[in-house]
């Protein structure tokens, strides 16, 4: 009966029903508002047993910060994570939307997902987006063939690589691996150059800024440091500026209580099925 | 954005949180009403504040309602602020490429614990989850800079009516298309209260 009134279940995928309407207020001087952008500095190598992603933590808007601690270093499935620059709701998006498709590969075949099936389904998701999906992305992932990095586009290329940089601070975080980086470094030594290139980022780039997320992926085990050290931690407040109570002008003011909130439990039907 | 104008702006206190937006509906410089809701009542410890484009407060509000209704029919539980940040999240990303003109703003109590939860996104459903306040609408810049020297960690709900206030009214009288009026909800675990406030009128 619901089905009369309502339809069954929206159409999956995009809705392109306001872009008419944008339009013509587009076209009367209104532009469609900016989005959050990351304008980031991402990075990651792989070292001797494993891979390391490093992130910022600045997001913009226009030219002020929208956030100050975000995280850009999205969790793709138990041995992957990937670090997102661009469009904020692009990265974010695009990552849990594969991260849920893996998943599901994961329960079909049984196995751990390999790093490059992640790649694919990234690029080919992407290109057949032309662009218009503002991800740009720095893969990486340790799996039965070893350690893997790669570096996807918003247009959907990717480069397999050794140390990988994106986003706006690409450039100062690149040139600290160019002149440091060397194959078969420690963790240790990873994390700290992972960190440089970072910090090199974040002060050098007006679009990335605050604090340093750094993931160390190894077989079998994930490090998720968040924040790497404390850096531009916020100056100590000298007097206080409070308010007294009573300053604000009240015109009417209305108080409704609240009944103790009924919770009801619901009895698990039946567990899912998850063997293969 | 800046055609209706309009500002809304939520912060976090002691086991509380406080929500509160001006009431003006315009078009462009001219005024039209002075008792316009942005802020809407989703559950009994969640508000969702619609700056933006007045049809498009009025419509996402209406889909926000029918989602939350299907949700709460199916689960037979009110819904977590979390939860229902992600479902407007989600609601506004379907529109990626002809979006909802609209920078939701979340307040609200974690239904079981009441832990304070506030959180905003842009107008495609990019979440911003912070530790202490969030801004959305047309004076953003001053709201933040007012907003970050007010702020401080632990108000009692009292104090913290007083900031969320002035940190709003303040910043409304640096923007000529919002303000005209102002309404504050403070949501504590057993009471919420709803205050109007006076503001400049020009």
């Amino acid at each position: 009966m619901a089905s009369v009134l309502v339809q069954e279940c929206e159409r999956p995928g995009f809705s392109f029903e306001n872009c008419q309407r944008n339009a013509f207020l587009a076209s009367k001087g209104f532009p469609v508002p900016k989005a959050v952008k990351t304008g980031t500095t991402i990075a990651g190598i792989i070292c001797k047993d494993g891979v390391i992603l490093g992130a910022d933590t600045r997001a913009t808007e226009h030219t002020t910060v929208a956030d100050k601690n975000c995280a850009k270093i999205h969790y793709i499935a138990p041995n992957i994570y990937c670090c997102g620059a661009g469009t904020a709701a692009d990265t974010e998006k695009t990552c849990s939307l594969i991260a849920s498709q893996l998943e599901l590969h994961h329960l079909n075949t049984g196995r751990v997902v390999r790093v490059v099936t992640a790649n694919n389904m990234f690029s080919q998701m992407l290109f057949r987006y032309q662009g218009y999906i503002g991800a740009a992305l720095v893969l990486g992932g340790v799996d039965n063939t070893g350690p893997h990095l790669y570096c996807i586009f918003p247009h959907g290329s990717s480069d397999q690589l050794p140390y990988a940089t994106m986003g706006s601070g690409s450039l100062a975080a690149m040139a600290v691996f160019e002149t440091q980086w060397k194959p078969n470094m420690t963790e240790e030594e990873g994390k700290q150059l992972v960190n440089d290139a970072i910090q090199a980022g974040i002060y050098n780039d007006l679009g990335s800024g605050s604090n340093v997320n750094i993931c160390v992926i190894r077989k079998g085990s994930v490090d998720y440091i968040r924040p790497y050290g404390d850096i531009n931690a916020k100056g100590k407040r000298q007097g206080s500026y409070h308010y007294k109570r009573g300053t604000t002008a009240v015109l009417s003011s209305k108080t409704v209580d609240i009944e103790d909130v009924s919770v009801h439990t619901v009895e698990p039907v039946e567990s899912m099925d998850t063997s293969a | 954005m800046s055609y209706n104008g309009g500002a809304v702006l939520a912060m976090k206190g002691k086991k509380c949180v406080a929500i509160a937006a001006d009431k003006r509906f315009g078009i462009q410089a001219q005024t039209l009403a002075l008792d316009f809701q942005k802020i809407f009542e989703m559950g009994p410890h969640l508000y969702v504040g619609l700056p933006g484009l007045a049809t498009d407060t009025q419509t996402v509000h209406e889909r926000l309602k029918f989602r939350l209704n299907l949700y709460e029919l199916k689960e037979s539980r009110h819904i977590h602020p979390k939860t229902f940040g992600n479902m407007v999240s989600n609601m506004l990303y379907e529109k990626r490429f002809g979006p909802y003109f609209v920078e939701p703003v979340i307040a609200g109590l974690d239904p079981k614990t009441f832990e304070p939860y506030v959180c905003s996104m842009d107008l495609i459903g990019c979440i911003n989850e912070p530790e202490d306040f969030v801004v959305a609408g047309t004076c953003t810049e001053q709201l933040y800079g007012v907003c970050e020297a007010l702020w401080e960690p632990d108000l009692e709900p009292d104090d913290l009516f007083e900031t969320i206030s002035q940190a709003l009214t303040n910043a409304l009288d640096r923007d000529p298309i919002s303000g005209w009026g102002a309404v504050v909800h403070i949501i504590e675990k057993d009471k919420i209260t709803t205050k109007t406030l006076k503001t400049r009128m020009d």
